[in-house]
């Protein structure tokens, strides 16, 4: 039965998240861009929220709620509406967390998810994209080859999350012992921080989302055991791994949107020019309603995408669908609304260029968040 | 909960309906080339086909909801042909929508069996309604209304068996003094002049109405409330109501066509191996298949608006500022995806041995129908920015 309704506990989800990121995110997001550096004691802060734990299983110490992507990706698209950067930073351990939960043999559960159940912000990532501009997640340079019982890993992995601090790393790799390429040939690989090979680069200094620290890493023939592999001999469901991430993008950049269109509205309203409000100018008025267009077009595809996840069928097309269109209409939100605000867009007093800077960096980013 | 998967229920009725549609498809290019001629009342296949009706019974909560299911039904009729239908419905006109939304329960059920068309659109007016120039006059001796005016544009004017159609009781009270009518087609004076000559949709009847000293009985005011209310109390929102129903419902003919010339496209690139998988990002695509994907997403997008407009009006919500989405961004992404379209398949697409040209060319209206692209931006700006129509004009 095709239904937009949430369910009450999702509506009441949405509404904490959204009053959460509007107080705390939005409140020291400019700040934070500024300094280029996260705010102090905010992973503690958003740690509390149980953002990771709540959907882990309680025999690890996790809250036991029903993993759900779609609740999920409500979540992410209110905190991005609060500040994309410290969206992306708090959730970042959820990427492996629920990897290791979803991929992972009862082992690599046991391993890994208690330390996500427990009171200390525990910093954890995912490295998958590549320093190339050809650069296709279904043709990884980065190689794992079977050796010695386990495998060896090569290759540079860049715009990797929170890398400063993790103390794992999923990283994608393509296994050159694998049958047949596409997905089939994608594996994952926890890697330690301390792994003998694998160097860690000082942080990044980027275009946008200044305050969500990011690191190129190298792996130098990184020798790791065979349990390295997530989900053992049977490797994962890389199509899936990589939907998950390709719809959390989509929802961060339905956040970032609605910030902008949010903050224009009200602007263009206060803002005058020839005896009335800009906002009463069809030109001004248009952008804005083709906003209001585009939010909404780009959540029900990232919806989509959740609801296929959440009820486990292959979501490849929808969430590539979710991905390609909100990149494309995040941008030109972003870009629009700068236009509205005319020079204060240009402006570091006001958000809008902040916004326009986030965009252009989280719409060619896909693999930064899970639902 | 959110759900998009279509129900067992769902899936034998779209099912069943794609059947039809590709049989109606069949007759599509003839009533393209010859717009003298109407598609008939029922194709010579129909004996072999039930009618949809005979799947409608087991139906359950479970189901899709009405409208939606509405939507999704239209969309796979119009992938078939815009106009061709293996029967034609009766009660399926965009007046039966405004009966629905402004008749009263006991003009729903007199007039609810006949096929209604709409009749808004003058020569002199178009999006702006506030300047109809057809006028009611009340003949109090008779019980009678006297309408005088010309409609034109009229979508299912010629098969129609009635109009609703938009008077003004007073001219100088602007839009509060609009009304609807319902006028069948034995009224006195009421003449069907001729069938216009279109870019697309040719096999559309589209008529243009002339009313001479027609009258009509009183009791055909829809809604019954003969009364000019004070300017600004939104009287006129009344007739407007209408719009909230047809114009996902436009919005969704034309996605049907899109998505059929999306399907075209496909089977034209595959059949000669181009690779449109998915997973890969942009540079493991190729250019033809990135842009095929794109275009797939902004159809995808805007079915989403068009079944979200629809899903709301099941729930019994508000739905003004969704059905005005669902029709800006229907309108807009059927233009671009049919033109893609053929830039993908090249002079192929430009051939009238397929379809795919009339595809483009009967999608074009769907920008412009039921409120232009422009208008339902309008709306929707008034809308999200909290202006009445003298703030934003």
């Amino acid at each position: 039965m095709i239904s937009f309704g949430p369910t009450e506990e999702q509506e009441v989800v949405r509404e904490a998240m959204r009053e959460f990121a509007e107080q705390v995110f939005r409140e020291q997001a400019r700040e934070a861009d500024e300094q280029s550096a996260l705010p102090a004691d905010l992973l503690d802060t958003v740690w509390e929220l149980g953002l990771t734990s709540t959907q882990l299983p309680e025999a690890f110490g996790g809250g036991g709620e029903v993993r759900s992507p779609i609740t999920n990706a409500m979540i992410l698209e209110e905190l991005a509406f609060g500040d994309p950067a410290l969206a992306i930073a708090s959730t970042a351990p959820s990427i492996f967390a629920f990897a290791i939960n979803d991929f992972g043999t009862d082992e690599q559960k046991q391993a890994h998810l208690p330390r996500f159940c427990g009171e200390k912000f525990a910093a954890a990532t995912v490295a998958v994209a590549e320093p190339s501009p050809v650069f296709d997640v279904l043709n990884l340079q980065t190689t794992a080859e079977a050796k010695d019982g386990g495998f060896v890993l090569s290759g540079t992995k860049h715009f990797v999350v929170l890398g400063d601090q993790a103390q794992q790393f999923l990283v994608l790799a393509r296994n050159e012992q694998a049958i047949g390429g596409g997905f089939a040939a994608i594996d994952a690989f926890i890697v330690p921080r301390d792994a003998e090979g694998l160097t860690i680069s000082e942080i990044d200094k980027n275009l946008g989302m200044k305050a969500l620290p990011t690191v190129t890493i190298n792996l130098d023939a990184v020798q790791v055991d065979a349990d390295a592999r997530l989900g053992g001999d049977a490797g994962i469901d890389a199509a899936r791994l990589i939907a998950q991430m390709r719809t959390a993008s989509a929802a961060l950049r339905v956040g970032l949107s609605r910030a902008v269109m949010e903050y224009a509205i009200p602007y263009a309203k206060d803002r005058h020019a020839f005896g009335e409000a800009i906002a009463q100018k069809q030109a001004i008025a248009f952008m804005l309603s083709d906003m209001q267009i585009e939010v909404n077009s780009m959540r029900w595809l990232v919806w989509k995408a959740a609801a296929r996840l959440e009820s486990l069928e292959d979501a490849t097309q929808a969430a590539s669908f979710a991905a390609t269109y909100s990149a494309e209409q995040a941008m030109k939100v972003a870009d629009n609304g700068l236009q509205v605000l005319g020079g204060h867009g240009f402006i570091r007093e006001h958000p809008v260029e902040l916004w326009y800077r986030a965009a252009r960096t989280l719409t060619v980013l896909d693999a930064v968040a899970a639902v | 909960m959110i759900d998009f998967n279509l129900t067992d229920n769902d899936n034998k009725i779209l099912d069943y309906i794609r059947t039809e549609a590709l049989v109606a498809r069949k007759y599509a290019r003839y009533y393209d080339e010859n717009e003298a001629e109407f598609p008939p009342e029922a194709l010579d296949e129909a004996d072999q086909f039930p009618g949809v009706w005979s799947f409608m019974g087991d139906r359950t909560p479970e189901d899709s909801g009405q409208s939606v299911i509405g939507m999704l039904i239209t969309m796979a009729e119009n992938w078939g042909d815009y106009s061709v239908r293996m029967r034609k419905g009766r009660g399926v006109g965009l007046g039966n929508a405004a009966l629905g939304a402004s008749g009263t329960e006991e003009q729903r059920t007199k007039w609810g069996g006949l096929l209604l068309s709409m009749a808004i659109t003058e020569p002199g007016c178009g999006s702006d309604p506030s300047l109809v120039q057809t006028t009611a006059v009340l003949d109090e001796e008779t019980d009678e209304w006297i309408l005088n005016g010309e409609k034109i544009f009229v979508t299912t004017g010629c098969r129609s068996d009635g109009v609703v159609l938009w008077a003004t009781l007073d001219r100088s009270a602007g839009r509060a003094g609009i009304k609807s009518f319902l006028v069948e087609k034995e009224a006195p004076g009421f003449q069907v002049s001729h069938k216009e000559k279109k870019l697309g949709i040719r096999a559309d009847d589209t008529a243009t109405y002339v009313f001479q000293d027609c009258r009509i009985p009183r009791g055909n005011l829809l809604g019954g409330k003969e009364e000019i209310p004070k300017a600004g109390s939104g009287g006129f929102r009344g007739v407007m109501k209408t719009f909230n129903m047809t114009r996902p419902l436009t919005a969704a003919f034309g996605l049907g066509m899109s998505r059929a010339a999306l399907d075209f496209a496909r089977e034209q690139l595959e059949g000669s191996g181009v690779d449109l998988s998915y997973g890969a990002d942009t540079h493991g695509l190729s250019a033809a298949a990135a842009k095929f994907q794109r275009l797939e997403a902004l159809q995808e997008a805007a079915e989403l608006t068009v079944l979200h407009a629809a899903y709301l009006s099941d729930q019994g919500e508000p739905n003004n500022l969704e059905a005005c989405i669902s029709k800006a961004k229907g309108g807009s992404a059927v233009r671009e995806i049919t033109q893609g379209c053929i830039e993908l398949v090249g002079p192929m697409g430009a051939s009238r041995e397929h379809l795919l040209e009339k595809w483009f060319r009967d999608v074009r209206i769907t920008d412009i129908y039921e409120g232009t692209g422009q208008i339902q931006n309008l709306i929707i700006a008034r809308t999200i920015l909290d202006y009445d129509r003298t703030q934003l004009k």
